[in-house]
């Protein structure tokens, strides 16, 4: 394994290329169960934040932060159009006929805020505790499993034979409006 | 935020390594050996160690458990001191005026004030309590997961450290790299294949 450090920096690019990844699957209503053969339904949309970042080549950088309930995105497919990545996303995840989850992502160290869980039992009793924290350990476990395998098929798509003619192409469609 | 609140922000880890002796013992063992001193320690500026879930004051592994159902579930108190920068400021001018009219001069040395301000830093660091922070750990020994409720880096650096030096058991943070390295079912070929993988641009046609 690589020194820890030096990848963190070095593949930095993976984390927000599957960001920008993931924000292409929901444009295009892609069947993120399907993908990460899920034999529960699983649906993404894009929650209240989307933040771009591009680099500009002489070392400064470019960052587009989209906030709000219902805001617009065009300014965000306008940066991608200009070679912008997404760097930051908030995400709404409904698994099944009932859960929900809402959490920030970052790119690059998969740092994860203001994840909300479908609700638990709130009651903190004694008797009662372990089976909240039994259900919440679950949770946790599950929406970060969804976020590891669909990134793992993220990569596995990149590295495929077929990743330029295919993967690659369809992405470039969607940006550049193809 | 810790595990039970209604927001979560976290850091995850993958474990590398396991016991060779039998789990809980070892993870008590850890536990009790790296738990934070009851009592502070009033000269010592930051101060991290484990305590129970459920009682983060009284560091008490024998009384709290530390497993529920297959997860260990723990937190990290980190007890830091911080002297307000206004207050030096304050007893500083105060010592210096003192000084003055004690040795009758109407300046001091640098050497003077520097060993003004140390004495002073070291009174106020045994004055002032430290002041406890607390970040739930929940530990899935079986599938290596773990998960740290929260995204600081001083907090991260400082679990990293006392895990290593509690359990002998690395804890790896999960990201785009170490995600492919320890979660994925990739070949080394593959592996070697991501290694060499290089930003994309999106280009039109």
């Amino acid at each position: 394994m690589l020194d820890i450090a030096t990848a963190y920096n070095k593949y930095i690019f993976l984390g927000n290329e599957f960001l920008t990844w993931i924000w292409f699957l929901i444009e295009q209503e892609k069947d993120i169960a399907a993908i990460i053969e899920s034999k529960e339904p699983i649906s993404l949309e894009i929650g209240n934040s989307l933040v771009l970042e591009n680099n500009l080549g002489d070392k400064s950088k470019e960052k587009i932060t989209i906030k709000g309930d219902q805001a617009g995105l065009e300014e965000g497919t306008t940066a991608l159009k200009k070679g912008a990545f997404v760097t930051e996303l908030n995400l709404l995840c409904k698994m099944g006929e009932e859960e929900e989850y809402k959490f920030t992502i970052k790119g690059e160290s998969f740092n994860i805020t203001g994840l909300k869980t479908p609700s638990t039992q709130t009651t903190k009793s004694e008797d009662e505790l372990e089976g909240i924290i039994l259900e919440k350990a679950y949770l946790l476990l599950k929406v970060t499993g969804v976020i590891d395998t669909l990134f793992l098929k993220y990569i596995e798509n990149r590295i495929s034979d077929d990743w330029k003619s295919k993967g690659l192409q369809e992405i470039n469609d969607w940006i550049h409006g193809s | 935020m810790g595990l039970i609140s209604s927001t979560h922000s976290m850091s995850r880890y993958h474990i590398e390594g396991s016991f060779e002796a039998t789990v809980m013992d070892e993870v008590r063992r850890g536990l009790i050996e790296n738990a934070i001193p009851k009592q502070e320690n009033e000269y010592e500026e930051l101060s991290a160690g484990w305590t129970p879930y459920e009682s983060p004051y009284n560091p008490d592994f024998e009384k709290f458990s530390f497993i529920f159902g297959t997860y260990f579930l723990f937190s990290l108190r980190i007890d830091k001191k911080s002297i307000p920068a206004k207050l030096v400021q304050k007893e500083m001018a105060l010592a210096i005026e003192k000084k003055k009219e004690e040795s009758g001069r109407d300046f001091l040395s640098k050497n003077e004030k520097s060993e003004l301000k140390e004495t002073i830093l070291d009174v106020l660091m045994h004055r002032i309590p430290s002041i406890p922070t607390i970040y739930d750990i929940l530990w899935s020994y079986e599938d290596k997961n773990l998960f740290l409720f929260t995204t600081q880096k001083a907090a991260n650096e400082l679990f990293e450290t006392l895990f290593l030096n509690s359990f002998n058991l690395k804890p790896i943070r999960l990201f785009p790299y170490t995600i492919v390295e320890t979660k994925s079912g990739f070949s080394a070929d593959e592996k070697d294949q991501v290694l060499s993988l290089s930003p994309l641009k999106y280009v039109k046609g």
